[in-house]
């Protein structure tokens, strides 16, 4: 199965969306619960984290019978340095996003805690891609 | 803890999800960063909190949360509650502050 989406980067109100559709797509599919909720938190985050940081992007979702990968690829600033927002509550988040929430520093540790493969490539003032992936 | 006790609890007024006011959650998380939220957030949890914007329902769906209580008298927007409604989420809103409504909740037998 093949699953692609557009993310605006300008709605935060529709953040979230591709994310919750996926969550949909694979409970319909018949996943276990408790995959399906470390897929769509790692998934929120990289999601949110594309609104916010990055002015949106794409992503793509592919399942197989034994993996699971989801592809998230932005045209956004680049991550500077990557061992250090790796880190529990750094974060470069402004002021705003923080009144929304989010800027806890949490995001890529989130999405390490709850994925088994993480990978992310990124080039300062070019973008990032940040690959969630899951064995079945 | 059944969400109706914790309604009575609170003295809290019911915006979304009416009709799943007889389930029942095992823990309760109080906290404005939905980041922290997405981190340590266990399951059939409520989440108690003063942010009001639709990532807050969106963080619950991710995380399988059944129910969120606003606090310090603050409302959830139409959207908010059109997308609880259509996920089965019950929200709640108590004029409590934070602190007081997770003091209560604790003290009535719902752990952290």
């Amino acid at each position: 199965m093949y699953l692609q989406f557009m993310v605006d980067g300008d709605d935060f109100l529709r953040a979230g969306e591709a994310s919750a559709a996926v969550k949909r797509t694979l409970k319909q599919l018949g996943l276990e619960s408790s995959l399906i909720r470390r897929i769509a938190i790692a998934m929120y985050e990289a999601e949110m984290n594309m609104v916010l940081h990055a002015n949106g992007g794409k992503i793509e979702v592919n399942l197989s019978d034994t993996y699971l990968s989801i592809l998230l690829k932005d045209t956004g600033p680049g991550i500077v340095d990557v061992n250090l927002a790796m880190q529990e509550g750094y974060s470069t988040a402004t002021q705003k996003i923080r009144e929304l929430g989010f800027g806890a520093g949490m995001g890529l540790p989130n999405m390490k805690r709850y994925s088994d493969e993480l990978k992310i490539t990124t080039i300062v003032g070019v973008g990032t891609e940040i690959l969630l992936g899951y064995q079945l | 803890m059944e969400l109706i006790k914790i309604q009575t609890l609170l003295n809290a007024q019911v915006w979304a999800g009416e009709e799943n006011l007889e389930s029942e959650v095992y823990s309760a998380c109080g906290c404005d960063l939905m980041s922290d939220v997405l981190a340590f957030a266990k399951e059939k949890i409520v989440l108690l909190t003063g942010l009001i914007n639709l990532q807050v329902i969106r963080t619950a769906e991710m995380l399988d949360i059944k129910a969120i209580v606003f606090v310090r008298g603050k409302q959830p927007t139409q959207d908010m509650i059109d997308l609880a409604n259509e996920r089965g989420i019950v929200l709640l809103s108590t004029l409590m502050p934070l602190y007081p409504a997770c003091g209560i909740l604790y003290e009535a037998g719902l752990q952290g």
